[in-house]
């Protein structure tokens, strides 16, 4: 993935609008957080091939960035976000990413529905 | 993590002072079912070496691909939609050097739980009996931090339970986490696996683990661990411990499932 080039992903986000969109919305803070010195429990959500339309999507602030969809009856919002790709089967994947390199947003579309395992 | 509490009786309830070793020349054959790759490699990678020096097959079963995981290598090479494919590489190498087959449950990660655990124990069974291992290495359902772990410890569980008494493979379980409490719960491991021969092999299998494990090494590489860490990579690298647990036994976390 590369640092998030704000008018590309624009570019992207308004290719993929007025259409059914596969989404696939992520945050995560590891598994593991029960182990840390501060003995949290881990909070993580996913949405997996979930099919939305959105008439507008707008990237914005300085980074970290947030992507905001505008849907006929709400809202996809993800706040976070540092990194971007278009991977090789044409999703816009969107992700944030820790100091030490660990996911912990991510808001992905695609035309097509992601990969199950 | 489950409360500690005195119900999770080992196999043989005489308390053991000393673990009994493990001893590959006396196995036939060794399944190991874990839910994630790399967690073969953390929890007995060594045993496994051991298993394959003595000619003694060792299948590694992985329930899913970690395709869910959110460490994505240092500085991240992967992302949520690469992390599959990159896992699945990474495993075969892993094994490669471990000496063991790895064969996919192909389940999604972090839903292990919220699946049918009977269809899936009569998946694992089909291939308990089709290898015949005389050893099962599992995680100790409610033991085992990830809700993974304790889901596939308990498929395993029934696999073994399912089969005819003369048929079940010896289950060891593997408890991970907080090792005071696990031990306030369980008593000590039953079975102790002594990997000094075997180390350097677990360790290029965690490197070969290289999405999950890049942040842990340049931490190891630098000497920059917290005490935490150090403790951890202690336990790592030191002897592989193991629970007998009874087939039948019903855990805590069995009994609260939903
Ligand atoms: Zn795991």
């Amino acid at each position: 993935m590369h640092p998030i080039d704000r008018d590309a992903v624009q570019a992207e986000l308004d290719r993929r609008r007025d259409q059914p969109v596969y989404l696939h919305l992520e945050t995560t803070t590891g598994s593991y957080t029960a182990l840390g010195p501060e003995k949290k429990p881990p909070v993580i959500a996913f949405v997996r091939n979930a099919q939305v339309t959105y008439a507008r999507g707008v990237v914005t602030g300085p980074g970290p960035y947030r992507v905001g969809l505008k849907l006929q009856d709400g809202w996809v919002y993800a706040d976070g976000l540092t990194d971007f790709v278009v991977s090789e089967r044409d999703e816009l994947l969107l992700a944030g990413h820790d100091p030490d390199g660990h996911l912990t947003v991510a808001l992905q579309l695609s035309m097509r529905p992601f990969r199950e395992a | 993590m489950a409360t500690p509490t005195t119900t999770g009786a080992p196999y043989d309830a005489t308390p053991v002072a000393t673990p009994a070793p493990f001893d590959p020349a006396a196995e036939r054959g060794l399944l190991v079912v874990l839910p994630h790759p790399d967690d073969e490699t953390f929890s007995s990678g060594g045993t496994m070496a051991r298993c394959a020096d003595a000619g003694v097959p060792v299948t590694y079963l992985c329930g899913t691909y970690g395709d869910m995981g959110r460490r994505m290598g240092r500085p991240a090479f992967a992302n949520r939609e690469s992390l599959r494919d990159i896992r699945e590489r990474e495993l075969t190498e892993a094994c490669a050097v471990l000496g063991a087959e790895a064969r996919m449950l192909g389940l999604r990660d972090k839903c292990v739980e919220f699946e049918d655990p009977v269809e899936i124990a009569e998946r694992v069974r089909a291939v308990i009996e089709e290898l015949d291992p005389s050893t099962v290495i599992a995680f100790y359902p409610g033991f085992a931090v990830h809700a993974d772990h304790d889901a596939l410890g308990l498929i395993a569980q029934l696999a073994v339970r399912s089969l005819p008494a003369g048929r079940r493979p010896r289950l060891l379980a593997v408890a991970v986490g907080d090792q005071e409490a696990n031990r306030a719960a369980l008593g000590e491991p039953d079975v102790l696996s002594d990997i000094s021969g075997t180390v350097d092999r677990k360790i290029e299998a965690l490197r070969a683990h290289r999405s999950q494990t890049e942040a842990m090494f340049v931490k190891w590489d630098e000497d920059i661990e917290d005490e935490q860490g150090k403790a951890f990579r202690d336990r790592l690298l030191g002897g592989e411990k193991f629970y007998l647990l009874d087939p039948h036994h019903v855990t805590d976390y069995e009994r609260n499932r939903p």
